[in-house]
């Protein structure tokens, strides 16, 4: 799917969101840390759907189930029961090899801390997925992500040579490289300031708009959370409030009310 | 993925530099040992080949004993004589040469009259016929060769290091007493320039046998008539030779020849290539420290990897190829500093009297493709753990603060107790069988050995935390706050302490095994000395333990105080298939300065021994089936039988046999031996060394020393023996203290933060830099505590296996403390550059450190 394609089949979201198969759905997941009376449950049997080409934002307060949700529907976590389905493949009961396989073809991951690798350079880690998967990169998609993400100047640059911004713009690039089925955004902008925030934030809802790139992240900004199709409120392991589409203030007005439950 | 390894290993030189370190020594050994070996080997080639280049076929002596002092049989000028006039023979020649025995040796003096020693080379004096120069091997370099009886050619290294010219003389020591002869040449032996630091002495024929005491030639070569085969000519040869002679084509006598040196060169190799192993085994330990820290710090690289799509295996093998390439890389250049190690081994035998031949090095290929091999091979199989381990790390570490790897339930203390419980069963086995010193016994010893210290390597982390808070207390009570924490510190991670700890305690293991039993080997020799010789003097050859001129003892007797001197003469004989030492004594007086052990007779027996009476050792009696009374037939290394009957069985000591298997009187030896020499004059009075060295002072080769001397000379080499080891277990202290290094750098990077938040509360740089150099210390010194135990228990079972050779159990107290003193000093160098590195952090920097 090209970029105009893409653009062209969101003009009408609403047949999306109706129609479409879900790119990632959970069922009742549930999480247990610990056993007897020292145990805690993370998550309390969450199910959703993440519909293609939209952005799905988590929030919550601290301890809320939001991080372990995000583990679980990337693969990283095993849920105690329940399951989540990426791209209709079941990936709870996948073997290391198979999860290893899917990660390559459906997953894609930009992190808080970046993530990058320090010796080398801001075009190799944006093909790195590529070359983990021994498949050469198409030129001319690697020049258009280079161009998205305004890093073509910089592409021989390393991390320690970039500042914050740049390298979390390296990190989605990174992230979109492989055309993934879902893209999971753990707190993005949480190590940027403000007004680099700002511009990462632009880049996510771009890369939804015009690449119909499936995103999943979770924040814990308000603002953030307003680029969002639909934002999903966890409170104690479950999901306490949906909202599509919702402006700051609603956004902070539904944190307030979830946390006073 | 191969490329992403490949640059992180650029990106962590440094890291990745100090890893390989531990594998460069290690390799360098094993280059330099077989540089060096395969060098003298080289070299003994070229002198033997050289001896015989125009030869077709040699006809000598047969070799009747090793290591006798007369010498082979010798052939005699008659059958040369026949020789010459055989059909097929276009030339033959005689000589006295033969560079394996000791008979034609001459002891050059040099200026001031002492005998050059050249570090306990061979003195060579030949006799050589040079009307026939296709058969000389040595090669003229200035003026003529010796004629008559009082002209040499001396070799040209000897000339010049002694500053001799021709025209000079030179005082020369052989079979009788010292004479002078005029230099009117030098030569070189072949195509080397030295014969490994050798003297050679080159006379006319009448001249050597008379200095040398010998009849004949030690061998004859032939060339044959052109067109002969020299297959026809060997059987012809044979047909003319007598049974005491034998004939063999030039190539065999080479080989022959070189037996002797080939098997001297085998067990070299094999020695310096045990070090090698050693320090390739530390260094095994050193890796996977390393290596286990650097793969733990890049967890979450790792993790973000397996997020990217990385399987497992190709984590596995990203970290595999790092430590091929880190293998790689330091087996390279552990290869090429050996070839400059191989110098440096050549010279450190020379300091402990061991001169090696020198010649252009030799660099086979075996060399290059062993060195390569193992280095990589031990590398990645030390690597190997850490990589399995890094297969572990699970992807939602790339999430996770702090995330550790999840290990397996640990293993390694238990795996550690029984490896430790296999050890002391195969070194009881070596050492409670007492049949120590048997291939298979001393194979357990080894392997107990080894999988002993990876025992203890493996339950060492459970020891650490009780280990450091007892080595640690000076720490804590006089390193003030920096010196607790130091302690803290060392335990934090008690895995990481005790496998670099136990780095170090292999080589100090190792070093205080060889110290222990040095000293009880040393205390054996002394008192076996001590017992059998009561004498006030001795004499001795300059070494100590080669035999000198007879004549030496006849001359020490004249000396003002001398009331008794007693010779003992001293060689090799045969008896049936086997070898026996034979000593000639004086029966009237050798009870009154060598105390016998009788088991049959009393010092009434010596009596008896005139004519064909014999003594014999308990141990060769038992062997032969003989009892008093019973007959048996010696015979001498030319061949002579004599017939001699039991009159006394003795029992010396298990070592330092100053009388060996058969003993006769002197007369009897004198009458069977050619060339009698003694190994020792036991004199009783009250001479003085000077008046000794005066009336000895014909015979530079032989010496006088007291009793306490003497008995401190003997067990002498001991010392130069436990240097020999020390030196070269030294390198695989060095090579943990690569690992200390890396640890310590390791840990200082691993906790910037930490150290940031120190000295944001307060803590001066000089306060860090004490708390690492502690923490250094404190590792150290668990080394120490865990290897000198070892070592100490290792000698106690190997000492009591030798215990019927008298060596008893005794603790070197003053070099174990330096051995732990010198772990100290160790673990204070090995702080030097991570205290540093630890005291300069930016505070600021370090505290935002993530």
């Amino acid at each position: 799917m090209n970029a105009a394609a893409a653009a062209a089949a969101l003009t009408d979201e609403r047949v999306l969101i109706d129609h479409s198969p879900p790119a990632l759905a959970a069922h009742e997941v549930a999480r247990r840390y610990g056993e007897g009376d020292t145990a805690v449950d993370a998550l309390r049997g969450v199910s959703l759907e993440v519909p293609p080409g939209q952005l799905t934002a988590v929030m919550g307060p601290s301890g809320s189930g939001k991080s372990t949700l995000m583990h679980i529907l990337a693969g990283l976590d095993q849920p105690t029961s329940g399951n989540v389905e990426i791209a209709g493949i079941d990936i709870t009961k996948l073997k290391d090899n198979e999860l290893t396989k899917l990660r390559r073809k459906h997953i894609g991951f930009v992190f808080q801390f970046f993530n990058l690798l320090p010796m080398l350079t801001a075009e190799e880690n944006i093909v790195l997925p590529l070359t983990i998967a021994g498949r050469k990169p198409e030129r001319e998609w690697l020049e258009q992500l280079l161009e998205s993400v305004d890093l073509g100047a910089r592409r021989k640059h390393r991390p320690a040579e970039l500042s914050g911004g740049q390298q979390q713009r390296v990190a989605i690039a990174r992230a979109l490289v492989s055309r993934p089925t879902v893209l999971f955004a753990d707190e993005p902008t949480g190590n940027l300031d403000s007004a680099t925030s700002g511009e990462i934030l632009q880049l996510v809802r771009r890369s939804v708009d015009e690449l119909g790139q499936t995103t999943v992240m979770v924040t814990h900004d308000a603002v953030a959370a307003t680029i969002a199709d639909r934002v999903l409120f966890l409170a104690d392991g479950e999901i306490a409030k949906s909202l599509a589409r919702p402006s700051q203030a609603q956004v902070i007005d539904a944190i307030q009310e979830v946390a006073g439950q | 993925m191969t490329g992403v390894a490949l640059k992180g290993l650029l990106a962590r030189r440094v890291r990745a530099v100090l890893t390989a370190l531990a594998i460069v020594l290690g390799v360098a050994m094993v280059s330099g040992s077989l540089v060096l070996t395969d060098t003298i080997s080289k070299a003994f080639d070229t002198i033997f080949t050289s001896s015989y280049s125009h030869t077709d076929a040699v006809v000598s002596g047969k070799k009747l004993v090793d290591y006798s002092n007369g010498g082979n049989a010798t052939v005699s000028k008659e059958l040369l004589e026949r020789i010459k006039r055989m059909r097929d023979v276009e030339a033959a020649s005689g000589a006295l040469l033969d560079l394996n025995g000791d008979s034609t040796h001459a002891t050059l003096l040099d200026r001031d009259g002492k005998a050059i020693q050249s570090n306990g080379n061979p003195t060579f004096g030949f006799g050589i016929d040079t009307s026939q120069p296709r058969f000389n091997p040595l090669k003229l370099q200035d003026g003529h060769w010796a004629k008559g009886a009082h002209q040499v050619v001396i070799d040209a290294e000897t000339a010049k290091k002694h500053h001799f010219a021709i025209g000079d003389m030179v005082g020369v020591a052989a079979h009788g007493p010292k004479e002078r002869f005029r230099i009117v040449g030098t030569a070189t032996y072949g195509n080397v320039n030295s014969l490994g630091g050798a003297t050679i002495a080159v006379f006319s024929i009448p001249t050597a046998q008379r200095l040398l005491g010998l009849r004949g030639y030690s061998a004859i070569s032939v060339a044959a008539k052109p067109g002969v085969s020299s297959e026809k000519l060997l059987s012809e040869l044979k047909q003319e030779v007598p049974a005491t002679a034998q004939v063999r084509t030039a190539k065999e006598q080479a080989n022959d020849d070189k037996q002797g040196v080939a098997s001297f060169i085998t067990f070299i190799r094999a020695f310096l290539l045990g070090f090698g192993g050693i320090a390739l085994f530390v260094g095994a330990f050193v890796i996977f420290n390393t290596l286990s820290i650097t793969v733990a710090q890049r967890t979450r690289e790792l993790a973000t990897l397996r997020t990217l799509g990385a399987s497992r295996r190709q984590v596995l093998r990203s970290v595999v190829f790092e430590s091929f390439a880190i293998g790689l890389g330091a087996s390279v250049i552990g290869l090429f500093a050996g070839f400059g190690l191989a110098r440096g081994l050549g010279s450190l035998f020379g300091a402990l009297g061991l001169s090696l031949p020198e010649a252009s090095s030799v660099y086979a290929t075996r060399t290059f493709v062993i060195s390569l091999l193992l280095g990589v091979l031990v590398t990645v199989l030390a690597g190997f753990v850490p990589a399995l381990r890094a297969t572990r790390v699970p992807p939602i570490a790339a999430v996770r603060e702090g995330a550790v790897i999840q290990r397996k339930k640990r293993l390694g203390p238990l795996a550690g107790v029984v490896l430790f419980g296999i050890a002391s069963a195969l070194i009881a086995y070596a050492t409670l069988g007492g049949h120590l010193g048997s291939g298979k016994s001393l194979l357990a010893l080894a392997g107990g050995t080894l999988l002993g210290l990876l025992g203890v390597a493996g339950f060492a982390p459970v020891l650490v935390t009780a280990l450091a808070a007892v080595v640690g207390i000076p720490a804590r009570r006089f390193g003030g706050a920096a010196g607790r924490l130091a302690t803290d510190n060392a335990t934090r991670n008690s895995a990481r302490t005790a496998s670099t700890a136990a780095a170090l305690m292999i080589g100090l293991a190792l070093v205080s095994f060889v110290a222990v039993l040095g000293k009880g080997v040393r205390g054996s020799i002394d008192r076996a000395v001590d017992k059998q010789v009561t004498a006030d003097w001795v004499v001795t050859s300059q070494n100590g333990w080669s035999a000198f001129p007879a004549g030496a003892g006849r001359a020490a007797r004249s000396a003002t105080g001398v009331t008794l001197a007693s010779d003992i003469r001293s060689d090799r004989g045969r008896i049936g298939k086997a070898d026996v030492n034979v000593n000639g004594v004086d029966p009237a007086t050798i009870a009154r300065v060598y105390h016998f052990d009788w088991k049959q007779g009393s010092n009434a027996t010596l009596a008896g021994l005139d004519g064909h009476g014999a003594i014999v050792k308990q141990g060769f009696a038992k062997k032969h089936h003989l009892a008093v009374g019973h007959g048996f037939t010696l015979r001498s290394p030319a061949g002579k039988p004599l017939r001699l009957t039991v009159a006394g069985i003795f029992q010396p000591p298990q070592v330092m046999e100053v009388l060996g298997g058969v003993v006769i009187s002197r007369a009897a030896f004198d009458r069977t031996f050619v060339r009698p020499s003694n190994s020792l004059t036991l004199i009783d009075g009250s001479p003085t060394q000077a008046g000794l060295d005066k009336a000895l002072a014909a015979f530079p080769d032989a010496k006088a020393q007291t009793h306490a001397e003497y008995v401190k000379a003997q067990s002498s080499f001991i010392n130069t023996m436990l240097n020999l080891l020390y030196v070269l277990l030294a390198l695989s202290v060095i090579v943990s203290l690569f690992g200390m290094v890396n640890t310590l750098v390791l840990s200082v990077f691993e906790r910037t933060r930490e150290l940031g938040m120190l000295r944001a509360v307060g803590m001066t740089r000089r306060q860090v830099r004490r708390m690492v150099r502690h923490e250094s210390v404190i590792t150290a010194l668990i080394g120490a505590a865990l290897g000198l135990p070892l070592g100490i228990m290792l000698a106690a079972a190997v000492t009591h296996a030798v215990g019927k050779y008298g060596v008893t159990f005794s603790l070197p107290v003053a070099s174990l403390v330096i051995f732990t003193v010198a772990a100290m000093i160790a673990g204070v160098l090995a702080a030097i550059a991570p205290a540093r590195r630890a005291s300069r952090l930016n505070v600021l920097e370090a505290l935002q450190y993530e």
